[in-house]
């Protein structure tokens, strides 16, 4: 099967699914909440008026599966609905918070595939010496963390006792943000030019993004020195050895090739578990991106905005998904298109 | 000969096996050491009245939507707030006055609820349901394979985020979101199981004696998935509770002035700078609570599975 067969295959299948996603988003928003009016129009506080003309503009009255329809129509010409939170539609807001919550994951994942290989290779090499000792502990620790407790202790611990970094936000006060370009601003700030930007964009993505990247860089430095561990015992490692090559390159010319291909599907699930770390990590360092807005939606009852992120997540995660099977056939020739 | 001689004698084999077993087990240290944390936590929770220095007390409101719930309600000492670590209070005092470490000791049996809750109702849906798909195929399978998809397409925390929302923020809704979110992990490793377990001859022999269905799946499949299973299980203790945490730590959780380590980390937050311990205590129970659970898990898996043992 061809490349662009299976692609268009893999995307035609990926319908039914994101219409279960939309079946698992309405039932969430609509047949749950014991009064859905109410619930949209902000919870007890909301005034009749409002619960009316709600209940008339998402025809409530009507049975559920006619209003799933509705839904789905919406959907379909781009419409989330409306976000009670701050008065404007909800694909605008997403559109504003969606590039700072790129920049922060993308910046994370690098971190943790990078660091994390590296780690999990000298980890292997290196079994069961101190440096193998300390990283696996660290990884152990890394995957017990929560998340926002590491956030506040590394707050805490470089940006109040040792104050070498900023405390929170995306710039520095007084920095103005680069032109808008893709709405990342360490991209936008080097495309213009913009080099006080980008000084500061990078120093206060530091710490949320070491924070977001912890968990995800102990799980792929452990599947790292797992899979490396086991290639290195396999038949042509030896071979490669017996032929006199030097050890530099049977470990990283032939064994570590092989060895990536776990890493490759973990740090791709793992995309997708960023954007759930990403809402508590956002909240503590006052990053305005998808995570806060959620955050913020959530705690005021905002469902449309709610349910927008959950689709947009879902969004992320099976495409995700895709580009990992995808890396997975080119990496691996066994692997044949469309089994 | 005794019945207990008779049943030696004929668990011979399965003894030997689990001495086996063990014995890697008690020697791998790592694990050792999260089998400690565990049994530590758990006498904490069980003890709790004798190890903390205060004690709260338990009310029952009727909430809201009308139903009776039971909060806690702890001493207030204003005159005592945010004190630092000292030998009275062994991890400083919060914004009310509370003793951090009662507060720690009294959570620990919320943790240990909540992670037994979730990951016992998730474990028998998803039992019953995998087994049900991988055993009778077809359309059952195909249906519930496909629900599954559906659930592993969002992240979880966000999924339950967005179902404890919809319910209504409380600790039992945390727990129900997050049973929600859980079991199709089960699902699928039963499933994975079933189905290579399903072509053994043993069962094809069990099956043309006329065993039911039922029986097979009970006595002959079900005990043969146990080893995955079991890893995954102790592992996922550690992971609700960090999760629960999450999204105690944004709001959706217990109502403000429980000991609940997510909450208290939550609360806080506001004096981060003030008071580090405030912020500091909880979050090394939740790491312990959680190491101790990935260090048992991570030393089952390497002591059950036949591959990675010698």
């Amino acid at each position: 099967m061809k490349l662009r067969d299976y692609i268009i295959r893999r995307l035609v299948l990926l319908i039914p699914i994101l219409i279960g996603v939309t079946l698992l988003t309405f039932t969430i928003s609509h047949v749950i909440p014991a009064d859905v009016a109410r619930h949209f129009a902000g919870g007890a506080k909301a005034n009749p008026e409002t619960i009316a003309r709600i209940r008339e503009e998402m025809h409530l009255d009507e049975p559920l599966y006619k209003q799933y329809g509705y839904y789905l129509n919406d959907l379909f010409h781009g419409d989330l609905g409306e976000c009670y939170t701050e008065r404007r539609p909800v694909t605008e807001a997403i559109k504003q918070y969606l590039p700072a919550t790129a920049e922060l994951t993308i910046i994370a994942m690098i971190l943790a595939i990078f660091i994390g290989i590296i780690t999990g290779v000298v980890s292997a090499v290196k079994r069961n010496s101190w440096i193998d000792h300390v990283t696996r502990l660290i990884a152990i620790t890394g995957v017990s963390m929560p998340i926002f407790w590491l956030a506040l202790m590394l707050q805490l611990a470089f940006a109040y006792k040792y104050p070498i970094l900023p405390l929170d936000s995306r710039l520095g006060i007084g920095v103005v943000a680069p032109n808008h370009i893709t709405g990342l601003y360490v991209f936008d700030s080097l495309v213009t030019g913009n080099f006080t930007a980008l000084k500061s964009s990078i120093y206060h993505l530091i710490l949320p993004s070491i924070t977001l990247s912890f968990a995800s860089l102990a799980i792929i430095l452990r599947i790292t020195r797992s899979s490396m561990l086991e290639i290195v015992r396999s038949d042509y490692i030896r071979t490669a050895r017996a032929k006199g090559l030097r050890e530099r390159t049977v470990i990283y010319k032939h064994a570590l090739r092989n060895a990536l291909i776990p890493t490759i599907t973990v740090a791709g699930i793992n995309f997708a578990y960023l954007l759930g770390g990403a809402v508590l990590t956002e909240t503590i360092f006052n990053w305005p991106g998808m995570g806060r807005f959620a955050v913020a939606a959530v705690n005021n009852l905002d469902f449309p905005s709610v349910m927008g992120f959950t689709l947009l997540a879902a969004i992320v995660m099976v495409t995700a998904n895709l580009i990992v099977d995808l890396l997975y056939s080119v990496l691996d020739p066994r692997v044949r298109l469309g089994d | 000969m005794g019945f207990f001689d008779e049943w030696k004698k004929r668990n011979e084999s399965r003894i030997k096996e689990t001495k086996f077993t063990l014995n890697l087990f008690r020697h791998s240290f790592l694990s050792m050491l999260g089998l400690v944390l565990i049994l530590l936590m758990i006498l904490t929770a069980l003890f709790a009245p004798f190890i903390a220095t205060e004690h709260p007390n338990y009310v029952t409101l009727i909430n809201p939507q009308g139903k009776r719930v039971t909060e806690q309600r702890w001493e207030i000492h204003f005159d005592e707030k945010l004190e630092p670590p000292s030998s009275e209070h062994l991890f400083g005092t919060n914004d009310y006055g509370y003793d951090i470490f009662s507060m720690i000791v009294y959570g620990s049996r919320l943790s240990i609820k909540i992670a037994l809750m979730v990951v016992v109702t998730a474990l028998i849906i998803g039992v019953v349901l995998g087994a049900l798909a991988g055993y009778f195929g077809g359309w059952m399978d195909e249906l519930v394979m496909r629900v599954t998809d559906i659930f592993f397409s969002i992240p979880g925390l966000i999924l339950a985020m967005a179902f404890t929302a919809a319910l209504g923020r409380s600790i039992e809704h945390v727990m129900y979101a997050m049973i929600i979110v859980w079991w199709p992990v089960y699902t699928r490793i039963i499933r994975a199981q079933v189905l290579k377990t399903r072509e053994e001859t043993y069962v094809e022999a069990a099956r043309s004696l006329g065993t039911t269905d039922l029986k097979i799946i009970f006595k002959h499949i079900l005990p043969n998935s146990f080893a995955p299973l079991f890893v995954q299980v102790t592992m996922d203790m550690g992971a609700v509770v960090l999760t629960a945490a999450g999204l105690s730590f944004i709001g959706l959780g217990a109502s403000p002035g429980t000991a609940e380590w997510g909450l208290m980390i939550s609360s806080g937050r506001a004096y981060i700078f003030q008071a580090w311990w405030y912020v500091f205590f909880p979050g090394m129970a939740i790491v312990l609570f959680v190491l101790g659970f990935n260090l048992l898990g991570d030393g089952l898996r390497d002591v059950l599975d036949p591959k990675l043992r010698r």
